[in-house]
């Protein structure tokens, strides 16, 4: 179906499902109990997974396929933020051309940073788009936000004014970034019993440009172009000698994954009309790297699952407090109370990002081809143990020969 | 004329004088050997073939253009395909992968954003690298992993690698390099067949003198950078100025 | 003239961070071929070695004088560093007026230590495997020792004053005949750099130890194949660039009062000016850091900031971007470094 096989095709239908019903699926806990902090079934919530999974597969066809480690691509995001509250600003809150215009405005920003850093390769990759995503930052927060050009509003962060021009803003439209007029933000709440769904025309927006960029990314994957990708990292001499300009190929992936970041950044802005230089820095760069290698570099499914993993553990650990800690260990003594609490403190809350680099040496050291390998070993050891004792049982009745 | 011209060709490195006043000449389909004594600049002068080096004098002509300062993946659209000392291949790729790439060089050229149809349903493309893959006794391996495979497996599979792209001239970086006898022997027989088979041009550049003297039709020796004799292998046999140059000046 | 002149001074405090960063940077670089996103972190380290020595040497104990009152008519709680009480109030407020430079003993073989560590501990396991892991797994190292020191010293800078003695303000131009103040701390960091950029080079090149080390630089297999053990060599070189990061964090405090993130701010603008030195060279590492440590000091002049705002904050990347489109192996390089 859809110009995939039959593997990929179920593979697209299990993600389109789960989407469609994420706000059931993140939301199994009654609204009540104490378990409810761990749902994760509310709109802004399930528009962080589905935007940042879109940035982790762009990221994913340059850093899975061709092995180049961009450690710059936040700024892709930003820009992508910014061009598109700057379409809010000037024109319609409609997000469609907000969104448009960001793809685009990332994707030609992309296309000169990754001209000139792809003319090396390895760490050089590295170190140069850090730079160039460094530079991008310090231009954004301070250099293109003066009084003569204001192009950022610095520290403060973009956003739109009562009196900015909006064009084709009239009354009766809501405002605040719509679909043709529905409101992003506009939820519908199911209450089923003790339980509550949030329906949200963003997240479902989001989920739709999801699975959208998500098909077509398979269809890069399994594609000629997709292949050569993989050769560059494979081989690039034996590229070069077969007749073949890496150059360009590399370039069209930069490029690709740069857009898929800018729209990340337009859809993230179409959420909520806000565009900050903190979106660029080095450390928000590090967590779309994160996301991709813990789910899994170079697999289809593989960002998207360390894109929801990292964004719901960062949501869990940033509110547990010690109050919340002292509960969950209050069965204990108290002095192993205090203790458990004093042990895990440093991790929660404030200390996310302390759990996160931990995390990210865990993974790079133990687990370097991520959940979904993790999975599959498991998997395949689960399968050699079953039939391990297949051979036992089957030794027993049939005596060998 | 033949189809590979090499003119006065000479570099320098720092204080060394690698190649001074090379001239060769490769006819059309012939097997053209070019031997030496370590260090006498073969490699180097290979690489003056394929545009991983340019020389400071002189030039190279192939089939009436110059290759000089032109890319490699230039040189190789222009029909010319060459072989590592140390197989070079895809080794995360399978072997069918491995087939496939030379062959949507050879069919879109360097560069072609195919980003859409789904690889395998390109006929043309997977029904040529699984022609190949049967010419060269491999299609039982197509959908193994190429890393995963012996050495002279993987020789065979970059030689058919190359063989895809039907080049006007194949070079050869010594090509049975730390392999055992068998492997060797195989190798030689592959390249024969290749030989025989007609319409190719093969410069090879070789230490092993059985290789060379099962293979080819002219040699050239090659002793501190330039080219010493060039004859057929019957009579370099007996050359009083070969032996000269293998065994040292003072035999 | 003096204008000039200052704002090259200016450029040499920072341009020696740089340098001295960018050395030890180059140095693991060279030596193990591994580039390391936690250098930064090591810096930081330093500078926070400062810090502890600087609260450590405060700790005080507290006696109720009754012979005086404070303004609510209770004894007077007078706070007595132990190191007054031990060694005079005299010597003892010397001593702690003289922290930073004091913490330099104490941040050597803290950095050593940590060095190998890390080394050992950690990097060791990584060789064999893609330069991506590597950069990786010191990018995770750099977050969490960066993490860990916001844990216990908190978000914001620590005010590390220098000694009295070096914290006034001296009149440079006087051996040219000219009216010229510079802060005298800047001067003392400057020759600091300039003595453990001498030091590093002399150690590689004049100790038999440093000669191994060299020669393994150039070519690893053949040192190997001579019986030497150039691992062993290598780890130690990593505690020593961790040392040189160390030392330049530490004095730097008084510059800059340390914060959790200074690191990481150094890194980024080390790695360029390792690029734009060339990559594997160390000569090329200390020059390009003084060079992009001046210029960014005359691109933060009013003029230059007046003339195009903000160019002070990107100026080090423009000519990064500058360079290495002329020379794409940077001011310095060989070929061959990190080509494959």
């Amino acid at each position: 179906m859809f110009g995939l096989d039959k593997k990929d095709t179920t593979l697209l239908l299990v993600v389109a499902t789960l989407t469609i019903l994420a706000p059931f699926l993140l939301n199994p806990f009654p609204t009540a109990s104490g378990m409810a902090q761990f749902n994760a079934g509310y709109p802004d919530l399930m528009q962080r997974f589905v935007i940042f999974g879109i940035f982790a597969i762009g990221f994913n066809i340059l850093f899975g396929l061709t092995g180049y480690l961009s450690f710059g691509h936040a700024a892709f995001l930003g820009v992508g933020s910014y061009a598109a509250v700057w379409m809010f600003k000037l024109f319609t809150y409609n997000v469609i051309p907000a969104i448009i215009m960001a793809v685009i405005i990332a994707g030609i920003f992309s296309l000169l940073i990754g001209f000139i850093s792809l003319r090396r390769s390895g760490i050089y990759f590295s170190i140069l788009t850090l730079a160039f995503a460094q530079m991008s930052f310090a231009l954004a927060y301070s250099v293109l936000s003066n009084p003569k050009f204001n192009l950022t509003n610095g520290e403060t962060g973009l956003q739109v004014y009562a009196d900015d021009p909006q064009r084709f803003h009239h009354d009766g439209l809501p405002d605040l970034p719509h679909l043709f007029g529905l409101s992003m933000r506009s939820t519908y709440t199911m209450d089923v019993g003790a339980w509550s769904f949030d329906f949200n025309a963003g997240y479902y927006l989001c989920a739709a440009i999801m699975l959208g960029v998500f098909y077509l990314a398979v269809r890069i994957f399994r594609s000629p172009f997709g292949m050569m990708l993989r050769a560059v990292k494979s081989n690039q001499t034996r590229l070069n000698y077969t007749g073949l300009n890496t150059r360009p190929y590399t370039l069209a992936a930069f490029v690709i994954s740069g857009m898929y970041a800018g729209l990340a950044g337009g859809l993230l802005a179409a959420m909520d009309p806000l565009a900050g230089a903190e979106r660029m820095q080095w450390t928000a760069s590090g967590e779309v790297v994160l996301m991709t290698i813990l789910g899994g570099a170079g697999t289809l499914i593989g960002p998207i699952l360390g894109a929801g993993f990292i964004k719901y553990f960062e949501n869990i650990f940033s509110k547990i407090n010690d109050n919340v800690l002292h509960q969950w260990f209050s069965f204990m003594p108290d002095g192993i109370e205090n203790f458990m609490v004093f042990i895990v403190h440093p991790f929660v809350g404030k200390g996310w990002h302390l759990t996160l680099g931990i995390l990210f040496m865990l993974v790079v050291i133990f687990l370097p081809g991520g959940l979904v390998d993790g999975g599959q070993r498991i998997g395949k050891w689960l399968r050699s143990r079953r039939g391990q004792k297949e051979d036992k049982t089957s030794g027993t009745t049939t005596p060998a020969e | 004329m033949g189809i590979l011209e090499v003119k006065d060709v000479g570099i320098r490195f720092g204080g060394l004088q690698a190649l001074s006043n090379v001239n060769l000449s490769v006819a059309e389909n012939t097997v053209h050997a070019i031997i030496g004594p370590n260090g006498a600049g073969k490699s180097t002068l290979l690489n003056c073939f394929v545009g991983k080096l340019i020389p400071d004098t002189g030039s190279v002509m192939f089939d009436g253009q110059s290759v000089l300062g032109r890319a490699p993946y230039e040189i190789n659209q222009m029909g010319i395909s060459r072989v590592f000392q140390t197989p070079e291949i895809f080794g995360d790729l399978t072997v069918l992968e491995n087939m496939m790439i030379p062959c949507f060089a050879k069919r879109d050229g360097a560069f072609e954003l195919n980003a859409l149809p789904n690889m395998m349903k390109q006929k043309d493309i997977v029904e040529r690298a699984e022609q190949v893959l049967e010419e060269m006794n491999m299609a039982d391996k197509r959908h193994e992993h190429a890393a995963a495979m012996s050495r002279g497996d993987k020789r065979r599979l970059e030689i058919g690698m190359c063989l895809s792209q039907e080049p006007r001239l194949l070079l050869l970086d010594e090509p049975t390099a730390g392999m055992a006898r068998a492997d060797t022997n195989n190798t030689i027989d592959l390249l024969k067949e290749i030989r025989d088979r007609g319409n190719i041009t093969i410069a090879i550049i070789e230490h092993d003198m059985h290789v060379v003297f099962s293979l080819a039709e002219r040699i050239t020796v090659l002793a501190q950078g330039t080219p010493l004799v060039e004859d057929t292998p019957e009579n370099i046999k007996g050359h009083p100025k070969v032996r000269e140059a293998y065994l040292g000046e003072s035999a | 003239m003096d204008g000039f002149l200052l704002q090259i001074l200016n450029g040499l405090d920072k341009g020696s961070a740089y340098a001295l960063i960018a050395l030890g940077l180059t140095l693991i670089f060279g030596t193990l071929g591994v580039v390391n996103f936690a250098h930064g972190a090591l810096f930081m380290i330093g500078a926070f070695c400062a810090v502890t020595l600087q609260r450590f040497l405060s700790l005080s104990y507290t006696v109720e004088d009754p012979t005086q009152k404070d303004f609510l008519g209770n004894p007077l709680k007078v706070e007595t560093p132990y190191v007054e009480s031990w060694f005079g109030p005299e010597v003892g407020s010397t001593i702690i007026d003289w922290s930073v430079p004091l913490a330099i003993l104490l941040a050597i073989p803290v950095m050593v230590f940590l060095g190998l560590v890390m080394e050992r501990g950690l990097i060791k396991h990584f060789y064999k495997r893609p330069h991506a892991d590597q950069i990786l797994v010191t990018f995770g190292l750099a977050i969490v020792l960066q993490e860990i020191i916001k844990y216990y010293f908190g978000a914001n800078p620590i005010q590390t004053p220098a000694p009295d003695a070096l914290s006034g303000v001296a009149n440079v131009g006087a051996i040219v005949g000219m009216e010229l103040l510079y802060p005298v701390w800047r001067i003392v960091y400057f020759c600091f750099a300039v003595l453990i950029i001498f030091g590093v080079f002399a150690f590689l090149q004049f100790t038999t130890f440093g000669m191994v080390v060299r020669a393994g630089m150039a070519d690893r297999e053949t040192v190997g194949l001579l019986g030497i053990n150039i691992d062993r060599r290598f780890a130690i070189m990593f505690g020593v660039a961790a040392a040189v990061a160390g030392l330049a964090g530490v004095m730097y405090g008084p510059i800059n009062p340390p914060n959790y993130h200074m690191g990481m701010d150094f890194l980024v603008l080390s790695f360029v000016v390792v690029v734009v030195g060339g990559m594997g060279s160390l000569p090329g590492a200390v020059l390009a850091g003084f060079m992009l440590g001046i210029l960014e000091s005359f691109a933060s002049t009013t003029w230059a900031t007046t003339t195009i705002p903000g160019i002070n904050q990107i100026i080090i990347y423009l000519v990064a971007i500058i360079v290495l489109l002329a020379r794409p192996r940077g001011l310095m390089g060989r070929k061959g470094v990190m080509e494959d």
